[in-house]
């Protein structure tokens, strides 16, 4: 909703004014019941929760009396819907309608605890009453996401309630633009997009180019399979990240910017949308910025879908009107970027990385982290892992502390095999690196990398071949087709190991394999292409005796490539239940009850229902 | 301008042009097949790899593409490159393994034959590029482009529809490295089987031999302004 009337806010003071008008207001021990919103919980029906706590707050008449929130991603997204009562901060998971009245008539007015609704610990069994409290939060620092689950994101006064936009204040009236610059040098800040590249730096390159004209553009083209770190930050705090870019759009010297989003996005278009307009109607974006005399507009331009377009120059290709394809860069985005201009594309990580280096100092910043990796990052962890969730975790935490301490292990006791950090160019690191920390250097030097911030992790029932195929099936899709090493080298990269997953490879694929990867490498023209490789290199280099199983005996050590399993009936396990019987969609299980059951192979297409039906262990995959 | 070093050799070329650019005002030989000095290079076929030298370390770089700067070390012939550009013709091969240009240049480059563990296809395209750029660029029309992405990349008209804006010039068949496309002029009529275009042809008053699309002529005539019974006459009968 716009405000009807809005007083703009035209110095620092007036910020401030305002802040404690926004405070004044506000009864710290008010109740307060915020529902995450974020998309996760959107899955699990959080609108509806949202709903109902609406209509139990008038049926039990007590409106006025309790404040209702949607704010954004928690991170806790396994748990969801998450429910959070303040000002106690009482943490409910998997919240449904039914449980709403209770909660408003036990928790919100008689302040007892309602233990079913209690996270419980998996390994100490033990309920857990406070969300600070819960293991899955304990090993973050949750700097950038923290105010996620505090903020309504289409509020922009519970954001300056939070000392939003102080640091665009300090920036603009106290700060000089080179300043600003020294600032983000020293914090040690890197881009978040995958790259790594100094923040700072790009930033000086692009107020030093020549040019009159300068922009600044936020990659929320967020595309890798899994991820949803941008997102979630969108939708659930995008002032920091409006915050962010007026700051480095002052800094650079820059008056136009643009939010590069995916349209697959929507709640994140949504709010960002309600922020801009919101920032615009307090005077803080738009024409004389605080009253500065600093103007800075912000355009959403709506991605059409193709993964490619995250490519800094794909996007500003896109961002023109054409069709989103790299270009070579050997003259940097930040000299001839959008329209030929000078202009630093940062990613909305980054962005919203900078509002907290203004506020709090570089030097506070700088001691987060390992030498040269600084600050937090933010991963989307998935895959076979106990807490499915975002985690934002400071730099230098290893792998292993982020899969057992944060993510709780893998489900239903199975062993780790490998995690897969950096997207679809990414790579598989095993268990015996798992004391890797999270660190650009480091991560590249074992042949993954940072990326956007994916983490996909896999248990022993994962065919790493088939992952390598996985991976280079999506990027032969995503491929912009214009160069032939990646165009036409990934297609043939696919074919090699469909071939081996399928039971015709060959010796030499492995080499060849390796040899196509390092002609990707150099040749492509833009880094799609380049990191093409890296899902086989690593999959090779850490699990090379799979690739040869398959090639050689023909075998799936996992059990994952049908064509090279097959399914079997123990028969001293087997005791004749008959589950695997009445799933079996070909008929090819037969037996007598009470008897052990055979399977037929002939007609058997492996699609693994009778595995799954057996309670008893008795079939087996070979 | 700027000194710079190919294969051990000293060159002075004009600040803001290309390696490509130097090594061909200076005879030396680079296999391309997606580069027309009259179009806007794209660095898409990516035979005229190189190396060039940054501090202790080496990259290959596009030469149609990269520009020349003061102290640029350049090497168009280490085993690097020889394996890189042979690499990509076998991957093209593999592509258009019935293309004589194709061909040609893997015979040129050491990759004669398209990798025994490859699928092949029988596509008559290398997606250079080459008509995309001298249809826009050239001609300024943009009747056709690229549609598609990764491997289903293609060139076409519009929704793969009869264009209605091709005015039959042909420049996209000649520009084409492997004569992928085919133009035609039968009686009255010229026919761009690729992009389903048919155009009528003018008949020359004087000779009566057809001798160009009259949409192509009309097109010529209102863009230089000349007078509306110019091409009345064909340019032979004309002289």
């Amino acid at each position: 909703m716009r405000a009807k009337e809005v007083k703009r806010v035209r110095s620092p003071e007036d910020l401030e004014a305002l802040r404690d008008s926004i405070v004044s207001r506000r009864d710290p021990n008010k109740p307060c019941i915020t529902v995450c919103s974020g998309t996760g919980c959107h899955a699990y029906g959080c609108e509806s929760v949202t709903e109902a706590f609406i209509d139990e707050v008038k049926k039990q008449e007590i409106e006025g009396k309790v404040d209702i929130k949607t704010t954004g991603c928690h991170g806790f997204c396994e748990r969801g819907p998450i429910t959070v009562i303040h000002p106690e901060g009482i943490f409910y998971q998997r919240v449904t309608v039914e449980d709403v009245p209770e909660i408003i008539s036990e928790t919100v007015v008689n302040k007892n605890i309602i233990e079913r609704l209690l996270y419980v610990d998996p390994n100490t069994g033990q309920k857990i009453v406070y969300e600070r409290g819960v293991p899955f939060y304990k090993k973050q620092n949750r700097l950038i996401f923290g105010n996620n689950g505090l903020i309504d994101p289409t509020s922009i006064d519970d954001y300056v309630a939070l000392g939003g936009y102080s640091a665009l204040s300090k920036a603009l009236y106290d700060m000089r633009p080179e300043g600003i610059i020294d600032v983000i040098k020293a914090s040690g800040l890197r881009g978040r997009g995958g790259g790594g590249f100094p923040t700072g730096r790009k930033w000086e390159s692009c107020r030093r180019a020549d040019g009159d004209v300068r922009y600044v553009v936020c990659n929320a083209d967020e595309g890798d399979p899994g991820a949803y770190t941008d997102r979630s930050l969108l939708e659930g705090n995008p002032h920091s990240i409006i915050e962010g870019m007026i700051i480095g759009a002052y800094a650079i010297g820059s008056n136009q910017g643009f939010v590069y989003v995916r349209d697959e996005y929507p709640l994140a278009v949504r709010n960002l949308s309600v922020a801009l307009r919101q920032a615009e109607d307090y005077g803080l974006l738009g024409e004389d910025i605080l009253g500065s005399g600093f103007d800075f507009q912000i355009r959403i331009n709506r991605g059409a879908g193709a993964f490619v377009s995250g490519e800094s120059s794909a996007l500003m290709a896109a961002l023109e009107g054409r069709v989103g394809e790299p270009r070579a860069k050997y003259i940097h985005t930040v000299e001839r970027g959008l329209w030929d201009r000078p202009t630093s594309l940062n990613n909305v990580e980054t962005w919203a990385n900078v509002p907290l280096i203004i506020e709090r100092g570089p030097d506070w910043y700088s001691k987060i982290g390992t030498e040269k990796s600084k600050g937090t990052k933010i991963f989307s962890l998935v895959g076979r892992i106990n807490n499915t969730g975002l985690v934002e975790v400071p730099m230098g935490i290893t792998l292993g502390e982020i899969v057992h301490d944060i993510g709780g292990g893998i489900p239903n006791g199975k062993k780790f095999k490998a995690v897969q950090t950096g997207g679809p160019s990414g790579g598989c690191i095993p268990e015996s690196l798992f004391d890797t920390p999270v660190d650009f250097e480091r991560l590249t030097e074992v042949g993954s990398m940072m990326g956007s911030g994916g983490m996909i992790v896999m248990d022993e029932d994962t065919c790493m071949v088939d992952v390598a195929k996985y991976f280079l099936g999506f990027l032969e899709e995503e491929s912009c087709g214009k160069c032939v090493p990646c165009r036409e080298g990934i297609r043939q990269m696919y074919h090699i190991l469909t071939d081996i997953t399928e039971g015709r490879g060959q010796p030499g694929d492995i080499e060849l394999l390796e040899e196509l990867s390092r002609v990707l490498r150099d040749a492509s023209l833009c880094a799609l292409g380049a990191t093409a490789p890296n899902p086989v290199l690593t999959t090779i280099r850490y699990f090379r005796e799979e690739y040869e199983s398959h090639i050689k005996d023909k075998r799936c050590p996992a059990g994952v490539c049908k064509e090279l399993i097959h399914y079997s009936i123990d028969q001293d396990r087997c005791n004749g239940c008959g589950a695997c019987l009445k799933v079996c969609p070909q008929h090819v299980i037969s037996g007598q009850k009470k008897e052990p059951h055979t399977l037929s192979q002939d007609e058997c297409i492996k699609c693994g229902a009778c595995y799954e039906a057996c309670k008893f262990d008795a079939i087996v995959i070979e | 301008m700027v000194r710079l070093t190919i294969d051990g050799r000293e060159f002075e070329a004009g600040e803001g042009s290309t390696i490509l650019e130097v090594l061909q005002d200076n005879g030396i030989e680079m296999p391309t097949l997606c580069y027309h000095e009259a179009l806007t290079p794209q660095g898409a076929c990516r035979l005229c790899m190189v190396e060039i030298a940054e501090g202790d370390r080496s990259r290959l770089v596009a030469s149609c593409l990269f520009p020349v700067r003061e102290g640029l070390v350049v090497r168009t012939n280490t085993q690097r490159v020889i394996q890189t550009r042979r690499m990509v013709i076998e991957l093209l091969l593999a592509r258009c393994p019935n293309v004589p240009a194709v061909r040609e240049m893997a015979e040129k480059l050491g990759g004669q034959k398209p990798h025994p563990r490859f699928e092949l296809s029988d596509e008559d395209c290398v997606l250079c590029g080459l008509c995309v750029r001298a249809c826009r660029e050239v001609v300024g029309i943009g009747a056709i482009s690229f549609v598609n992405r990764g491997t289903v990349r293609k060139v076409s008209t519009p929704f793969d529809e009869a264009s209605d804006v091709c005015i039959g010039c042909g420049a996209c068949a000649y520009v084409c490295p492997t004569g992928a496309i085919e133009l035609e002029d039968i009686g009255d009529t010229r026919r761009i089987g690729r992009w389903k275009a048919e155009l009528k042809l003018k008949r020359c008053k004087v000779c009566s031999n057809y001798f160009a699309p009259e949409f192509q002529l009309e097109y010529i005539r209102k863009f230089a302004k000349l007078p509306e019974d110019f091409f009345e006459v064909c340019p032979t009968c004309r002289k």
